[in-house]
């Protein structure tokens, strides 16, 4: 379309941020603010530049756009290659919009070792937005499989008390799925010569050698989503990481295996996803309800936060391998929309945090009093989690669960349940922190949100307020790709049926 | 008498006694002048393997190749030792150790490692791994005063020795059943001869083990955590470099080229060390607390990896072997330029928790450290990473597939203990700061964290020269 090399631009621009930062030296309160000005304004600046591709994007045209292809290992040839399609560009957006508020999050928590904490986050943007928009397996996995190093160092230097354990745990968890994953995809190069993305959408993949492909790929994002019972990683890696971390982990990390899923599973596998639909189905239902009634039982707020990102989760896989257009459909907004919610929750959490230093749900109560703006924005974000109609949360669930009533009666009533208990532990959550009498000493003492606060909160509440009433800005962004990718799908069982 | 093949060995060999000469006749402060005497034999040297066209010459009867293969491994080997030499000149100055018999004693060896890499016959092969290996004993046991660099160097010798003698009877066995030493006529014999008779076969086993031990490869492997504790630092990065090139380089001629045609007899033998060497190597590391022992480990993992390209047999699988190996030398370089940073009011410091918040105390050696152990940990977009995938892209092209799974799995495995050194680095509290590195050792070391991080950007010249020089080892 143009010839500004925008992808290109956007994943690599926060590098050049990151040299900036990593070469100022001299005094250390210099150096630290040094740091948070420019870790802002790349950011800030990335996301100006990803709106260029939201306005420029075509969403009649299904396939990618913004190509960018160069020679990279001709002699085996090995591209460069980014472009975006539907799918694909929301989650840029998703990513560039969370991370000035990343930034801006970390402002005052985080004082010790500044410097490097900010090239962390601009070396993970980095990866976050090339995974998205990488065009040839290799440079996918390469971007996919970056983001573990800066999120191993973030959970391990700025962490809690476990930091060393999560950051472990959530490394060799990853990577394990992962390198399976990675030799799926060499046996797919060998198999179908070519490492191009679009190039192995187009190629056809034995029934029988698909099934192990699928499995492995699905080794890496079941971990990844995560799903149950791979799930485990999480709760630790959340509770421990600093809150930016957490919001980064819960907004993006998390829907690399989604996207993995939409991207790879589905459509270069379709026979394999239909033979194994109700092998997910299943783990979904046993994720929605299993981490919905654990989230009930925590005592911490952030892993409360991150057992309801399982069961959030669960609504997605089950949705994905519906396999028809609304459960799809649905499964896209309850990522975006989860991205959202669940990197505000985070935030909420991180406020109290940050004043009182524990995640103990016990030890709050009654902030409305003093608190009550805090109050406020944390309800609109537990509405949404619940799925109150109106928000962001409501139209993705219910087009999962639309879809997936049609694919599988039992598990759409299985998942449903999961909204009843969904909206029973938020709503306890937020009565045992907000609701109450103020007794405790220290907490009369806590200010309410300060303008930076309201600065980071308030693009959060508008965007999940805009996606629950008029959601087709963002459903028609990705329409198309989904049609191409169901249609196809589709025609693979027809194709099948017809032998 | 075709003397432009062996040029740059004659110069090697000429120079290695010019620099003894030089070393008598200066007397005193001679160490300087004879290091960089060898720095400079060695770059001539280099431009000398380089200079001639990669097309395959052999002559002296048939002793002794040049080709695509061994210009790059005789690069690599040169290239490496030139690296080991400039980190070794500090160290030796500080620890005594600056008798101008070191450098010439690398030089030797380097040479010994050449004709390795070039020989076309066993004798040559011989010839070239005891010249080789002998620089090496004295090498390990060169800081004649330490007990444990003594109990390192007759450690080495030892079992070396008797690796060198196993080679030996193998070489025997096939002489006495095939009537040759020379690898293309082995070829040709063993192409007419269908069969596989027992006595060749013992022989190409005794061959193997010997090769193993070189390459320190699982159940060989004892020497080498005690070798690389013992041996002076420096040292011990040269073992965990060059040699490895060529006695790897060596192992690969032979099994693919006169051996070929057995080639589904010694594969399950490959295959076995390269399994066993990345288990042990992964587990065994894992609960070490000196970093040098380690390394050893470490190192022992590693060939395991380089052997899956072997064990796939192919072009692609031999070229990824060697991308692997010229890589892994790189990312060796590196961490030995850091261990040799960790000295303490001129006390070398050699335990894991001596790096404890390395990232405080000297930052910039602290990241070069992160991105060798995720590059060694086969992280991307760090060239480790395209080291193992260019090997694993092999074993499935061979279906090799539970070579490949037992791969990963223990790659995962050793990503731990790398990890751990992370850890150690970045999340614990510093202990008191070191002395200031050296510049040339830390020069060294911020290159090679540097070309690891941008191979990524330019691959093309490294994996161009491996698949060439793969391709000389395949006729046709």
């Amino acid at each position: 379309m143009t010839d500004l090399p925008i992808l290109s631009l956007l994943t690599f621009l926060p590098l050049v941020g990151a040299v900036f930062i990593a070469l100022v030296q001299g005094e250390a309160e210099l150096v630290r603010r040094n740091a948070r000005n420019v870790a802002l304004m790349t950011t800030t600046l990335v996301f100006l530049l990803s709106l260029v591709l939201w306005f420029t994007f075509d969403p009649a045209n299904p396939g990618f756009q913004f190509s960018e292809k160069r020679e990279w290992l001709p002699a085996l040839g090995m591209t460069y290659h980014l472009g975006v399609d539907g799918i694909s560009l929301l989650f840029i957006l998703l990513s560039t919009f969370l991370m000035p508020i990343c930034i801006l999050a970390s402002w005052r928590a985080i004082e010790n070792r500044v410097k490097e904490y900010m090239i962390a986050f601009l070396v993970l943007e980095t990866m976050m937005i090339g995974t998205f928009a990488a065009l040839d397996i290799l440079n996918f996995y390469i971007f996919f499989e970056g983001v573990l190093i800066p999120m191993f160092i973030i959970i391990g230097v700025w962490g809690g008390k476990r930091r060393v354990y999560s950051a472990f745990k959530f490394f060799l968890y990853t990577l394990l799925g992962s390198v399976l994953m990675l030799l799926a995809l060499i046996t797919m190069v060998r198999v179908a010569g070519t490492t191009d993305i679009p190039a192995l959408l187009a190629f056809h993949f034995d029934p029988g050698l698909q099934k192990w492909l699928w499995l492995a790929f699905f080794a890496s994002f079941a971990v990844k989503m995560p799903m149950w019972p791979v799930h485990t990683w999480l709760p630790d890696a959340h509770v421990e990481a600093p809150t930016a971390g957490s919001v980064i982990l819960a907004g993006v990390l998390l829907k690399m295996g989604g996207y993995g899923f939409l991207r790879f599973s589905v459509p270069m596998f379709p026979d394999a996803s239909q033979a194994f639909a109700g092998f997910v189905f299943a783990l979904s239902a046993v994720a929605v309800i299993y981490t919905s009634l654990v989230a009930l039982a925590q005592t911490d707020m952030k892993k409360l936060i991150a057992y309801s990102s399982v069961a959030h989760m669960g609504f997605v896989t089950a949705g994905i391998f519906a396999l028809n257009r609304q459960a799809i459909d649905g499964a896209m907004f309850q990522m975006l929309s989860h991205g959202i919610v669940s990197a505000a929750l985070f935030l909420c959490v991180g406020v109290v945090y940050d004043r009182l230093h524990t995640r103990d749900i016990a030890r709050y109560g009654g902030l409305a009093h003093n608190m009550p703006r805090y109050a406020a924005v944390f309800m609109v974000f537990t509405m949404a989690s619940v799925g109150l109609p109106g928000t962001s949360g409501f139209i993705g669930e219910f087009l999962v669960m639309l879809g997936t009533f049609k694919a599988n009666t039992w598990a759409a009533s299985f998942i449903t349940t999961g909204i009843i208990l969904g909206a029973a532990y938020m709503l306890w959550l937020y009565r045992r922190v907000i609701f109450g009498s103020l007794e405790r000493e220290d907490l009369k003492g806590l200010l309410d949100l300060s303008p930076r606060e309201v600065l980071y909160f308030v693009p959060l509440i508008l965007l999940v307020l805009w996606m629950g009433i008029y959601p087709k800005s963002f459903t028609s962004f990705y329409g198309a790709s989904i049609d191409r990718l169901v249609a196809s799908v589709q025609g693979h069982a027809l194709a099948r049926n017809g032998n | 008498m075709n003397y432009g093949i062996v040029l740059p060995e004659i110069w090697m060999a000429l120079g290695g006694m010019g620099m003894l000469l030089a070393g008598v006749f200066v007397g005193e402060r001679s160490y300087r002048v004879v290091a960089l005497l060898g720095l400079v034999i060695m770059a001539v040297a280099i431009l000398l393997v380089v200079a001639p066209d990669d097309v395959r010459a052999a002559g002296w009867n048939g002793l002794f190749v040049r080709d695509a293969f061994s210009r790059f491994a005789k690069v690599v080997c040169l290239a490496s030792a030139m690296a080991a030499l400039i980190m070794t000149t500090p160290f030796a100055e500080r620890e005594d150790m600056n008798r101008f018999e070191l450098p010439v004693l690398m030089v030797f060896s380097v040479l010994g490692m050449m004709m390795m890499v070039s020989a076309n016959n066993l004798i040559a092969l011989y010839l070239g791994l005891e010249l080789q290996s002998l620089a090496l004993y004295v090498l390990a046991a060169f800081r004649r005063n330490s007990l444990r660099a003594s109990e390192a160097g007759l450690k080495y010798f030892v079992l070396g020795a008797l690796s060198s003698g196993m080679l030996l009877y193998g070489a025997s066995l096939i002489y006495g059943f095939t009537g040759t030493l020379q690898f293309d006529r082995l070829a040709t014999f063993l192409h007419a001869h269908g069969g596989v008779e027992i006595g060749l076969l013992m022989g190409l086993i005794f061959l193997l083990v010997g090769l193993a031990f070189k390459i320190s490869a699982v159940p060989f492997h004892m020497w080498t955590p005690d070798v690389y504790e013992g041996a002076p630092t420096p040292i011990t990065a040269f073992f965990s470099i060059s040699p490895k090139v060529a006695a790897f380089a060596l192992l690969g001629r032979v099994l693919i080229g006169p051996f070929g045609p057995l080639a589904a007899q010694w594969v399950q033998i490959v295959v076995f060390l390269s399994v066993a060497s990345m288990l042990l190597g992964s587990i065994a590391a894992i609960g070490q607390t000196n970093i040098k022992r380690l390394m050893g480990y470490s190192a022992i993992g590693n060939i395991g990896y380089a052997l899956i390209g072997l064990a796939a047999g192919s072009r692609a699988g031999v070229a990824g072997a060697l991308i692997y190996l010229a890589i892994y030398v790189v990312m060796n370089i590196g961490v030995f330029g850091v261990i040799l940073s960790m000295r303490r009011k001129d006390e070398m410091a050699e335990s894991l928790d001596d790096l404890a918040g390395l990232a405080r105390s000297h930052p910039w050696m602290a990241h070069s450290m992160l991105l060798f152990m995720f590059s060694l940990a086969g992280i991307p977009p760090l060239a480790g990473f395209f080291g193992k995938y260019f090997v694993f892209l092999a074993a499935i092209d061979a279906h090799l597939y539970g070579l490949a799974i037992l791969g990963v799995l223990s790659s995962v495995i050793s990503a731990f203990y790398y990890l751990r050194i992370v850890k150690i680095m970045y999340f614990d509290e510093p202990v008191s700061g070191y002395d200031r590195a050296d510049r040339p050792v830390a020069v060294l070391t911020l290159a090679s964290a540097a070309l690891l991080l941008f191979f990524c950007l330019l691959p093309a010249p490294l994996v161009d020269n491996a698949r060439a020089a793969a391709a000389a080892l395949f006729p046709g």
